[in-house]
């Protein structure tokens, strides 16, 4: 059911993709031709809060955010993992969910465990 | 209900009938290639002023009102400006990453666009994964969102960047499971085969309490996933400016506005094919004549219709709940959406591997 059928799904893809690049393209080819250029040595600070900015801006960032991405990443992989299990649950009945919920009991003693040590609260 | 292979076969054969077969298939990728870029700038367009509107509405006001009839060109006032505004090359950025954000982020919420089937056979790319699909390319929109946070020199713009992977990726769990309860119900991943399964009810009636408990998951995930409503902190514009994109300016800046709309009509639009039967018309079993008179209204339109919908209620969230902090966002996600959508992931998978459903 493809809106034009001879064409691989991978060729729409990179159809799309391109389509995204080429609207980025041109939309900055146009804005380039058309927009005024001036150049001061003040205009290129960068804007930040209103005030010169001090230091240097690209840090080794706070650990909070750390651990929520080491959990994000457990958690994205089950998600990978249960995607192909879930388009034949029906299939498999009563015997595939056993076997699924000893995988995801898993899972969930991993999160109470994080929860338990105190790695979901923000410090 | 119309079948739009029907046109799209007979393009296709007018195409094979008078060039060889190469010439024909990139014909009809550059057609298609024009199509999205129509499809993509005017829903930008259309939604900038729907929520302008809205929001205007639900504070009493009227909204712009002196451009055009109502204000409707107003929005192409705005674009015009946007374009003719000077694309500042600041000092300090990592030049490359600066430019290459825009590019990631317009690119995924144009690919999510293209898998979406807008009626019966009007779709583009539809994979058999095609829901992975969409949540895969989903999550490269996030890598454009940090680059462009990192890559700015400043220091609001990588706390919005952080806000921002840290809130997508965690509530990217609780709406993938959420659609994966779906897929349980379903036994299968591709969109159009999804919706054709709702012809004779919607999954939201159909799958009863694990399905509602489902969508209201679906979108509250979704509103923190699109960095809206009162989740929109890494664009708070008290404590960050604005967020990830203050440094950006002119059209560059326009990349994210636009794909933020284009975003919030994506997971929309999801949500109506997933839950809200897509193209399929509101159906009551036995009552044949209303839904002979609903057969008439044609498919785009149901989708559309409950994808503004959805859209609708999310831009309402936005104007009505103030804006949480970080933590209690993310302790949100972890500690109570996350552990909901797991149960009820179980709860819908016991009920279909069983035969409990109705």
């Amino acid at each position: 059911m493809n809106l034009l059928l001879d064409i691989s799904n991978g060729d729409l893809a990179i159809t799309a993709v391109l389509t995204g690049i080429g609207l980025v393209f041109a939309a900055l080819l146009i804005a380039r031709l058309i927009s005024p250029k001036s150049y001061s040595v003040k205009k290129s600070e960068p804007y930040e809060c209103g005030i010169p900015t001090r230091g240097e801006s690209m840090i080794q960032f706070k650990a909070g955010y750390y651990i929520f991405a080491i959990l994000f990443l457990i958690f994205d992989v089950e998600t990978v993992f249960l995607y192909p299990w879930a388009v034949v649950t029906r299939d498999l009945g009563a015997n595939g969910l056993y076997c699924i919920a000893i995988f995801m009991f898993i899972l969930i003693l991993g999160l109470a465990y994080a929860w338990r040590k105190g790695a979901l609260k923000w410090k | 209900m119309f079948d739009f292979s029907i046109v799209t076969n007979w393009f296709n054969n007018l195409l094979t009938g008078c060039m060889p077969e190469w010439a024909a298939i990139l014909v009809e990728c550059v057609v298609i290639g024009v199509l999205i870029l129509l499809t993509y700038t005017v829903l930008a367009l259309f939604y900038i002023l729907y929520e302008r509107k809205l929001c205007a509405w639900f504070q009493c006001r009227l909204g712009p009102m002196r451009v055009g009839k109502w204000g409707l060109l107003q929005v192409f006032a705005d674009m015009f400006k946007i374009l003719i505004k000077e694309l500042i090359s600041l000092k300090g950025t990592d030049r490359f990453l600066f430019k290459l954000a825009p590019y990631i982020i317009i690119t995924s919420s144009v690919t999510m666009l293209a898998c979406l089937p807008w009626g019966n056979g009007l779709q583009i790319i539809d994979y058999n994964i095609g829901i992975f699909f969409i949540l895969a390319v989903s999550s490269v929109g996030v890598l454009g969102i940090l680059l462009a946070g990192w890559s700015s020199n400043n220091k609001y713009t990588l706390i919005g960047a952080m806000r921002s992977g840290a809130q997508m990726v965690s509530y990217e769990l609780s709406l993938g499971i959420s659609l994966i309860s779906i897929v349980v119900f379903a036994g299968t991943m591709n969109i159009s085969e999804l919706v054709a399964e709702q012809e004779s009810a919607w999954f939201l009636f159909r799958g009863h309490i694990p399905a509602i408990i489902a969508f209201i998951i679906y979108v509250i995930a979704a509103t923190a996933e699109t960095n809206r409503g009162p989740f929109d902190l890494p664009e708070a514009e008290h404590e960050l400016i604005a967020g990830y994109h203050t440094e950006y300016s002119g059209i560059h800046f326009g990349f994210f506005y636009l794909a933020e709309y284009l975003n919030l009509f994506i997971v929309s639009g999801i949500a109506s094919l997933m839950f809200l039967g897509g193209w399929m018309p509101f159906h009551v079993p036995g009552w044949d004549g209303f839904n002979a008179v609903m057969n008439y209204i044609p498919g785009p339109i149901w989708f559309l219709a409950k994808a503004f919908f959805i859209s609708f209620v999310i831009i309402w969230f936005k104007w009505t709940f103030p804006r949480v902090r970080i933590d209690q966002m993310l302790s949100f996600e972890w500690k109570y959406l996350m552990p909901f959508s797991l149960a009820n992931l179980v709860l819908m998978a016991v009920c279909v591997a069983f035969g409990w459903h109705f």
